[in-house]
């Protein structure tokens, strides 16, 4: 689909006016500064900022992992309510996530089986059909290019840094979320796997057609992967819109930044213009 | 002449596992550096980057023992010593090594000032404390770090700025080859462009003889360094200048590599990355031929019985493929030419949906909703 037909699909999930401070004693941080967006079915979108420009806070906002101060959360339209567990529960059946560090996320003490089996009970529930369970883990498997039989009765800590981000998008594949939030998924793993799981993600969005809402400080992996892209800066979106208007035609001033601190191949990376402003 | 830093013949070195397994993480790897050049080595994970590091530094210490080949610094050959001698004499003056997440190392409630004096008294156990802050304040100056962070401790410093501090101290005593594994990978974009910044300077400076940079970044490699060296399972696989490794990358892996560059640059976003499939070889059992042929999609039967040398070819470059450059050289100009032919028939179809208002049917019937 093309950028403009994204913006005209039904609304996934939308913030007006989110915000987040934290309070500690006399000290009160902004962490997310008021700021509104509508993320669409099938799209893919990056939230790019330097560490600590609120990124992570955001997330887990959305993710309702962290209560937020002010503001209002739309899923399908209408008002996120998590107030009861009941509700909270359906709200995680849509929205799933991966994280920064990919060993945290995982109970150490279960088996590799036992970490899919727990998504096939989430998503078709505990009766199903052995034969039907062990179909499901082999195909999610061999959707990553992992093979199921040699993972069996393995531990997650077994597991390479790249197998076990790939193990993570076997559980999106079983669980289906309407919303997948990735935070930093490939920052600990080199370019090569990168490309890999990248292109793992895009197949996953183009067959399931869910949301990808992509957090990273890389703008070159933000530019390839997303339809639109927030550039965030001290808890504000200072800009947002189509990746190659953003990208290639940034108007804020810490986007044109951000961009010209990358290292490039075809154009010349000045290092002589560097900002030092923050120390 | 040409002032030759670092010569290094056939290195090889092995991890001896618990099981009494040797994995051969480093095999046959040679290179020269010259002053006043760098060199970067790319590889994915596992490739034995950082293992290279310790070998080339005589770091050998359990697990990691020495096989055979020579490392000759700057004339004096290094690779029979003892590594309590090489700890002494070697390091920090001859060769310098930043570690892979060095800055988490620092001790984050010791003071700047004191983890420099600890560093220096390693080396000059009867160097005075006052001696060493003002060699410590100059260099700061020098490389325009605020003097005031020697009194600060680990934890108050940002991520670039610790980073910046562990390379400043270890090249304190301006060694002739440094070897920075990583220095700016978790950094964000902009320290990063920081820290890059200051080593260049360093070079610049002569305060470093010679570098070599390992990174999985290509982008940073190409913008960094004057070479480029490719490791694949424990060897080299090509080595050439970054220009020729970038935009003319003769063996199969390393043209898989540099298309999984990911830069934000116009035109980019329409190539697709072509991922390699499959994962490394286990080096407790390299294969007996090629290493990469597993994941090879040009490679042909007599690739997987027989070994492949490195082999010399135009230029300073050299690579190892069974296949001869001409012949990788024509297919991947086929292989492009076949990329180029299906992207111009996508955008004739996607053409001929919008003219054919296929597209705008789709859209409406959304509006409805
Ligand atoms: N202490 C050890 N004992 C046994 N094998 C080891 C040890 N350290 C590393 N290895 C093995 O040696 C090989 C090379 O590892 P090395 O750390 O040099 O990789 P690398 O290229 O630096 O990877 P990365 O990009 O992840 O830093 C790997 O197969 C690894 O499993
Ligand atoms: N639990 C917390 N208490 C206080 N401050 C916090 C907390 N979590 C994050 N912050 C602060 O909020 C800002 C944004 O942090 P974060 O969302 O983690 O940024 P990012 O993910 O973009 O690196 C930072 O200044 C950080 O120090
Ligand atoms: S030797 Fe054969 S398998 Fe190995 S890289 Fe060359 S073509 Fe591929
Ligand atoms: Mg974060
Ligand atoms: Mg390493």
């Amino acid at each position: 689909m093309t950028y403009e037909e994204l913006q005209n699909a039904p609304l996934c999930l939308s913030g007006r006016q989110l915000t987040k401070v934290f309070v500690n004693g006399k000290v009160s941080k902004t962490a997310v500064d008021h700021v509104d967006f509508d993320f669409h079915q099938g799209e893919v979108i990056s939230i790019v900022g330097e560490s600590g420009s609120g990124k992570t806070t955001l997330s887990k906002m959305l993710l309702g992992l962290l209560n937020v101060t002010s503001g209002t959360i739309y899923f399908k339209g209408e008002e996120r309510k998590i107030r009861t567990m009941a509700q909270r529960r359906a709200y995680w059946n849509g929205i799933q996530a991966i994280f920064q560090d990919p060993f945290s996320s995982y109970n150490i003490f279960h088996k590799i089986d036992a970490v899919l089996d727990d998504c096939i009970n989430m998503r078709y529930g505990r009766h199903i059909d052995k034969q039907k369970r062990e179909d499901l883990k082999t195909e999610a498997c061999s959707f990553v290019n992992l093979k199921y039989a040699e993972l069996t009765n393995k531990y997650p800590f077994e597991l390479s840094g790249g197998q076990m981000q790939r193990l993570m998008i076997a559980r999106i594949f079983l669980l289906k979320p309407q919303i997948l939030l990735a935070d930093e998924p490939t920052s600990m793993i080199d370019a090569c796997s990168r490309a890999t799981i990248l292109d793992m993600l895009l197949k996953l969005r183009d067959e399931t057609g869910m949301t990808v809402i992509f957090i990273t400080h890389d703008i070159g992996l933000a530019y390839y992967i997303s339809d639109t892209v927030y550039i965030m800066e001290h808890g504000k979106f200072v800009e947002s819109g189509s990746a190659d208007e953003v990208i290639l035609h940034p108007k804020a001033a810490y986007t044109k930044r951000l961009i010209s601190d990358v290292p490039k191949i075809h154009e010349e990376w000045n290092l002589d213009d560097v900002f030092t402003g923050e120390e | 002449m040409s002032n030759v830093l670092l010569e290094v013949n056939q290195l090889t070195t092995k991890y001896i596992t618990r099981f009494r397994e040797d994995v051969y993480a480093v095999d046959h790897v040679s290179l020269s550096l010259e002053a006043g050049k760098s060199i970067g080595i790319a590889g994915e994970s596992g490739c034995g980057k950082s293992t290279l590091a310790l070998s080339l530094m005589g770091y050998y210490f359990a697990p990691l023992h020495y096989q055979s080949g020579d490392i000759i610094i700057d004339g004096k050959n290094i690779s029979g010593m003892k590594p309590d001698d090489v700890r002494r004499n070697i390091l920090g003056r001859e060769i310098a090594y930043i570690p892979q997440a060095a800055m988490n190392a620092l001790n984050p409630t010791c003071k700047i000032r004191k983890f420099i004096r600890d560093v220096m008294h390693a080396h000059y156990p009867k160097m005075r404390d006052d001696e060493i802050d003002r060699m410590a304040e100059d260099r700061f100056r020098e490389l325009n770090l605020p003097v005031d962070s020697l009194d600060l401790h680990a934890v108050e410093l940002s991520g670039g700025m610790k980073q910046r501090v562990v390379i400043a101290v270890s090249t304190i005593l301006k060694p002739k080859v440094l070897i920075a594994d990583e220095p700016s990978s978790a950094l964000d974009v902009s320290s990063q462009k920081v820290v890059i910044r200051m080593l260049r300077d360093m070079m610049n400076a002569g305060l470093i003889g010679s570098m070599i940079f390992i990174t999985h970044e290509l982008p940073l490699l190409y913008n960094v360094t004057d070479d480029i060296m490719v490791m694949y399972a424990g060897q080299i696989v090509e080595k050439g200048t970054a220009a020729e490794m970038v935009f003319d990358p003769i063996h199969p892996y390393s043209r898989g590599l540099m298309r999984s560059i990911l830069v934000p640059e116009e035109g980019t976003r329409n190539i697709k990355l072509t991922a390699i499939p499959g994962t490394p070889p286990n080096l407790k059992k390299p294969p007996q031929g090629c290493r990469f042929y597993d994941r090879c999609r040009y490679r042909q039967p007599q690739c997987q019985y027989n070994a492949v040398p490195i082999a010399d070819i135009e230029g300073n470059r050299q690579y190892r493929c069974q296949l001869s450059v001409d012949q990788l050289r024509e297919l991947y100009t086929a292989e492009d030419a076949e990329a180029e032919r299906k992207q111009a028939e996508d955008t004739v179809l996607q053409k001929f949906l919008k003219d054919t208002g296929m597209n705008s049917a789709k859209e409406e019937n959304r509006d409805d909703i």
